[in-house]
């Protein structure tokens, strides 16, 4: 229960305004269809510069807990999921609002994600003091193993195809090799001055999430958003909260599986919506209703992908291992400020990791009331023209990686990375293995080298790496994932991906 | 898959084997060779999987990714030679502010759908860039303290 020693941290008058500003902002920029959460958080990491390390994550944490709740808002006016998240909210939630439910369909979304947020959570608070005391025992090679199983579980299962995805975090390694190097002070692969520091993290991440976005709102020319913004009409809140707790099954199933996808590393969001939403209707006595303004179908899809948010951090602050997009680029966040995750966040920094996971529980409530008041106006920035997104945007991109060093070296990188990943993801890669390449190669090579020279000193590198139980398990799980993402491919029954579900949200809209 | 997307596709994992290649040649030949352990590793697999990549699409078996047709690459052109020559020139020479701001309003003119001909729209985007401007300096040269190039008017 340590936690609750930091509860009151969050009540700062700073502190909480900057929660509050995170919320509010996180919900408007949900809205808007293009900007995912990941995104908005990469594009926010340069204003927690200035920032405490608490006050930063304060700020990142409810830019990414609400800018998931907020993409409801325009799947349900506008029929635009703000981010894949939200692809099946928009089933049933745009026709409740066609049919004059919008309002209802509103509150019941915040309200289900809230309940969905609040328990991801809590697993967040019960689950990550113990798994962070349990990474203790773990050596080089243990590390070594988990950074290439943060890589290859997303490389493999976050992509369309297994191969380009493996061959996405092969680049984002590579990427992470280029500068000098920690042990010999080597050159390695600076073909130009602007890389002899090697590859910043945080402008690679702008780069990589924000420049592909802009590219593709210019793909699409000169094109005016013809959605119509659906009219709410007023619907009492405590009938609201009654549907939403007398919705059991579907509020359960959401909830569970949302926590349960979190946990692993790669799945995601859009993938929890869509799950949640396809077993409750198969486990409602209502199923034939689901897709018609169902309320069942809109609890189960928006508590599952707010559920997802908690348990998504786990692996990133106990195994320094982030496990989506999001959360490296969290670990971006908390490696500008010199922490790095792990037991040594709990022992050293016991104050920031509280502080950060209480304001994410108190966020979702924030979230909840504010999720109503500001819908309206979330649902009228979600039309902004692409033009201005794009522009607004790529401004953004620039003048934030240029804030990480004043270095005109960090926008260079950061374009041409961003530039190169638009060409590399129309062609099937995937940018999140290659961020997760990027990140956790240093982490990977730094305990390959030092393993490398415990084994040399007592026995093998072969022995060192590949016995022991927990060298085995991860690398079992390593060959597993691979394998059952390379069988899926084969039969062509493959999972739902982020890439149907961009392909389902493009086709929505 | 059409002809098109399967050259492009030949094209752009040709470029990734190219890479691979030229990362794995890099990481065997130079020295020290201790430093480089660790990305002769990953660049040989980074070669295997890129080949394979590239087999894939010259036997036209390539499943993922559809490509671009000709006029999204029409609709993308002018807005990334705007961005790049933003980025690679003139935030360096003209100054953060004045290029973001010449940036923005090109942007905006290339790609807002409403009329060319009316003089109302392009008040509107004159009146969009300058407050874009001002939450940008009000942003990052007063809250943030950033010190951008500022070489022309600031």
């Amino acid at each position: 229960m340590e936690f609750l020693a930091y509860f009151g941290d969050v009540f700062t008058p700073i502190n909480f305004g900057l929660l509050l500003i995170g919320t509010i902002g996180g919900l408007i920029l949900g809205a808007t269809p293009g900007l995912s959460p990941t995104m908005a958080v990469a594009l926010l990491i340069p204003f927690t510069f200035r920032l405490e390390p608490a006050q930063g994550l304060i700020l990142l944490g409810a830019a990414y807990t609400s800018t998931v709740a907020g993409g409801a808002v325009s799947a349900i006016l506008l029929k635009i999921p703000g981010a894949p998240a939200n692809i099946a909210t928009t089933l049933d939630g745009h026709t409740m609002a066609q049919k004059g439910q919008g309002a209802r369909a509103l509150q019941l979304s915040f309200l289900a994600s809230a309940v969905g947020g609040v328990f991801g959570v809590l697993l967040l608070i019960f689950l990550t003091p113990v798994l962070a005391q349990w990474a203790l025992a773990f050596g080089p090679s243990h590390l070594f193993w988990l950074a290439i199983l943060g890589v290859t579980v997303i490389g493999s299962l976050d992509s369309s195809s297994v191969v380009k995805g493996l061959l996405s975090g092969c680049i984002g390694l590579w990427l992470a090799t280029i500068g000098f190097d920690d042990i010999m002070g080597a050159q390695r692969f600076i073909f130009h001055s602007s890389v002899s520091g090697g590859i910043n993290v945080i402008p690679a991440l702008i780069g990589l999430f924000a420049i592909p976005q802009v590219i593709t709102m210019f793909a699409k020319g000169r094109k005016s958003l013809d959605a119509e913004v659906l009219t709410v009409e007023r619907h009492p809140i405590k009938d609201a909260f009654r549907e939403v707790f007398s919705r059991t099954r579907a509020l359960t199933i959401g909830t569970l599986s949302g926590s349960i996808i979190g946990l692993i590393p790669g799945v995601g969001g859009q993938i929890a919506g869509l799950v949640a939403y396809d077993q409750s209707k198969k486990m409602s006595s209502e199923s034939e209703k689901f897709g018609t303004g169902h309320s069942e179908g809109v609890i189960a899809a928006e508590s599952a992908n707010n559920a997802m948010v908690g348990p998504s951090l786990v692996p990133l602050l106990t195994l320094s291992i982030p496990g989506s997009p999001t959360a490296a680029v969290l670990l971006g966040g908390l490696l500008i400020h010199g922490i790095f995750p792990g037991s040594d966040l709990f022992d050293n920094y016991p104050d920031v990791a509280w502080t950060f996971i209480n304001s994410m529980l108190v966020g979702q409530i924030l979230m909840c009331i504010f999720g109503l008041y500001v819908a309206g106006l979330a649902a009228k920035v979600a039309q902004v023209p692409n033009a201005v997104m794009a522009a607004v945007v790529l401004g953004l991109a620039v003048f934030g990686s240029y804030s990480v060093q004043n270095s005109m070296g960090d926008v260079y990188v950061m374009m041409a990375l961003g530039t190169g990943m638009y060409f590399l993801e129309r062609f099937g890669f995937s940018a999140a293995p290659l961020v997760l390449g990027l990140i956790l190669g240093p982490i990977a090579e730094a305990n390959f080298i030092q393993g490398s020279m415990i084994a040399n000193a007592t026995s093998s590198v072969g022995q060192y790496f590949f016995t022991g139980a927990l060298n085995l398990t991860l690398i079992t799980i390593v060959v597993a994932s691979i394998a059952y993402s390379a069988w899926m491919e084969l039969r062509s029954r493959r999972y739902t991906t982020k890439d149907d579900a961009i392909e389902k949200e493009e086709a929505l809209s | 898959m059409t002809d098109l997307p399967r050259t492009q596709h030949i094209i752009a994992s040709g470029l990734v084997a190219a890479v691979g290649i030229t990362v794995a040649y890099v990481s065997y030949t130079q020295e020290p060779a201790a430093a480089f352990l660790f990305p002769r590793l990953i660049s040989t697999v980074f070669v295997v999987l890129a080949l394979w990549t590239f087999g894939k699409a010259v036997l036209g078996h390539t499943k993922v990714g559809n490509g671009l047709d000709r006029r999204s690459m029409m609709n993308i052109l002018p807005g990334l030679i705007v961005a790049l020559i933003f980025v690679y020139w003139a935030a360096k020479q003209l100054g953060f502010y004045t290029a973001s701001t010449a940036t923005f309003f090109i942007l905006l003119s290339l790609y807002d759908p409403a009329s060319h001909n009316e003089v109302k729209s392009w008040i509107k985007r004159v009146i969009i860039t300058a407050g874009f401007l001002a939450v940008m300096y009000g942003l990052f040269a007063k809250l943030l303290n950033v010190f951008t190039p500022r070489e022309i008017f600031f």
